[in-house]
């Protein structure tokens, strides 16, 4: 029984002689606690998927199927306490007005917790940031810190579904490694189900264990991580992918 | 608790509580301020105007509307009227301390009914979009197309003549650049990943307009209205030169420049003396308003 699952999935934006097809055709499942990797150049539709699942993006049609559970076009409050998104951008991500107390109380007040006090401590620990970032601002946090408060904000809700749209892109390559491992040891120890954009093999080969390849909006191969290690791809678009990330 | 531990009770990195945050910010924000001198000196003015106005019956030497004509039109500096007499024997130190409370009283009512009416038709338009954004933005339109003194001019003529409504019709005037400025920050931000961020934890548009816009919208709009104070306080004073406004004998100060403006050749300082005190009010606006963008700006203080 997969956690989540795309058929035949279109996503547009605009309409008439402006209407742009950002995803077309696109299929696959997600297994419950599987790492689904999403792969692909830039413009390939890939975060565009996960704006289609949170809702953010509303032009879609197809089937979307979160646990069990078909989705229609608009969310229900209780969707967002199944699957909840880190963004690309830690810099953007965050009220640049909101403390991260701020940030992660309203979070929580809005999934009707009570115990918010002790839920913000224990979301920070979970995290790896300290209690003193508690009422810090984003602009007193390094990019890192930053994602790591938005990825605390991401598992206010409890979710089992965590999209991350390039969660490490936008960070420097030693930083990279810690939220990628931190990620990791979530995963295990809340039975997550992740499912990962990102333009990066190496990070994808690292966290994922299936992967799709994206190009020009449309989904080109699924495979396993095995493959992608042995570098068996069928389609001469991964088997480029691959031969350039090897070269890098 | 002793002064010092105070100090690194409120300064500490580590705050403890949430109300011991909001403390830490308020006193580091009060620093930053306090390290704008020319903020300080704006604000030392207003505060200075405001207990000027409190104790006006303390201070004035005569009362503001005590006429005496074999005193007319004396200069700066007479016996008893440093500040000269206008046209009808009144003392214009007196006037000026009395008028304080009017000049006061029209900038508040102005600055609580333009700023906010802008702000909320703004950042609806510009959050809900649409057939919303189109016709509120229209009517902004509108109101902006008129002439700023001609609009006020027919909503005092339909309301009647006094300060209350002279202030009202600026405010009806002045909100359509507030407005606009609302929008124009909303449309920046309503599509910024903290607001996707927000909506997906399941935010109503109520909720995300009110806490998560309006903060960033609220720095420019209060720089805006600091910077108007001056225009408004000279609208004030146009719409009385024109028998609309403030009624004589109202020591209102725009209404003071007006009588004086007969004179302005032969008795220069009966008009000069109101204008030096909207001048020099307007510019403590001008410069409080800068320190504040500073200090409610969190990117650029408290590194």
């Amino acid at each position: 029984m997969s956690m989540l699952s795309v058929e035949n999935l279109n996503v547009w934006f605009g309409r008439g002689h402006d209407r742009v097809n950002a995803v077309q055709g696109a299929s696959f499942a997600v297994d419950k606690g599987e790492s689904f990797g999403l792969v692909g150049e830039s413009g390939s539709g890939k975060s565009t998927i996960l704006k289609a699942i949170t809702g953010l993006a509303p032009t879609w049609d197809g089937k979307i199927t979160v646990d069990g559970q078909e989705l229609t076009q608009g969310r229900v409050k209780s969707f967002y306490k199944t699957v909840q998104m880190v963004f690309q951008d830690p810099y953007a991500s965050l009220h640049p007005r909101h403390s991260v107390d701020g940030v992660l109380g309203e979070t929580l007040h809005l999934h009707g917790f009570r115990d918010i006090d002790a839920r913000v401590v224990k979301l920070l620990d979970d995290v790896g940031l300290g209690q003193k970032f508690r009422f810090r601002y984003p602009h007193q946090l390094s990019g890192g810190q930053r994602q790591r408060v938005a990825i605390a904000r991401a598992l206010a809700a409890e979710p089992r579904i965590l999209l991350l749209d390039e969660p490490t892109s936008a960070l420097d390559v030693s930083v990279q490694a810690e939220i990628l491992n931190l990620l990791t040891d979530l995963r295990a120890e809340h039975g997550l189900t992740y499912v990962m954009v990102s333009h990066d093999l190496a990070v994808v080969g690292h966290m994922c264990g299936r992967l799709a390849v994206m190009k020009d909006s449309r989904i080109v191969e699924v495979m396993d991580v095995d493959s992608l290690r042995a570098r068996r791809a069928e389609h001469p678009y991964s088997q480029e992918l691959l031969r350039n990330s090897v070269g890098a | 608790m002793s002064d010092q531990t105070l100090r690194q009770w409120l300064l500490s990195d580590t705050p403890t509580s949430r109300r011991h945050a909001r403390m830490a910010a308020f006193y580091k924000g009060w620093l930053s301020f306090r390290g704008n001198s020319m903020a300080m000196v704006g604000l030392g003015i207003l505060v200075l105007l405001g207990l000027v106005a409190l104790f006006a019956p303390l201070l004035a030497p005569y009362s503001p509307f005590d006429q005496d004509l074999a005193n007319r039109l004396k200069p700066l500096g007479t016996e008893g009227h440093i500040l000269g007499t206008d046209s009808l024997g009144r003392d214009t130190l007196s006037r000026l301390i009395y008028g304080s409370r009017i000049t006061l009283y029209i900038v508040a009512l102005v600055a609580l009914i333009a700023p906010i009416a802008g702000l909320l038709i703004g950042t609806i338009a510009g959050y809900v979009g649409g057939w919303t954004d189109a016709v509120l933005m229209r009517i902004t339109d509108i109101f902006l197309a008129f002439p700023r003194l001609v609009l006020a001019l027919a909503f005092v003529a339909a309301l009647g003549a006094g300060i209350e409504n002279a202030v009202l019709a600026i405010s009806l005037t002045a909100w359509p650049p507030y407005a606009r400025i609302a929008r124009a920050e909303t449309l920046t931000i309503r599509s910024s990943d903290f607001i996707s961020a927000i909506k997906l934890q399941g935010a109503g548009p109520l909720r995300i307009i009110t806490k998560h816009i309006w903060p960033l919208c609220i720095s420019s709009l209060i720089v805006r209205v600091t910077l108007d104070m001056a225009g408004i306080i000279l609208a004030a004073a146009g719409l009385g030169f024109l028998g609309l406004g403030a009624q004589p004998p109202s020591p209102e100060w725009g209404a003071m420049i007006s009588e004086g403006r007969r004179f302005i050749l032969d008795h220069w300082w009966v008009a000069t003396m109101p204008g030096l005190a909207i001048f020099t009010v307007s510019l403590a606006f001008n410069l409080l308003g800068d320190g504040l963008r500073d200090v409610l700006d969190p990117k650029d203080s408290g590194q």
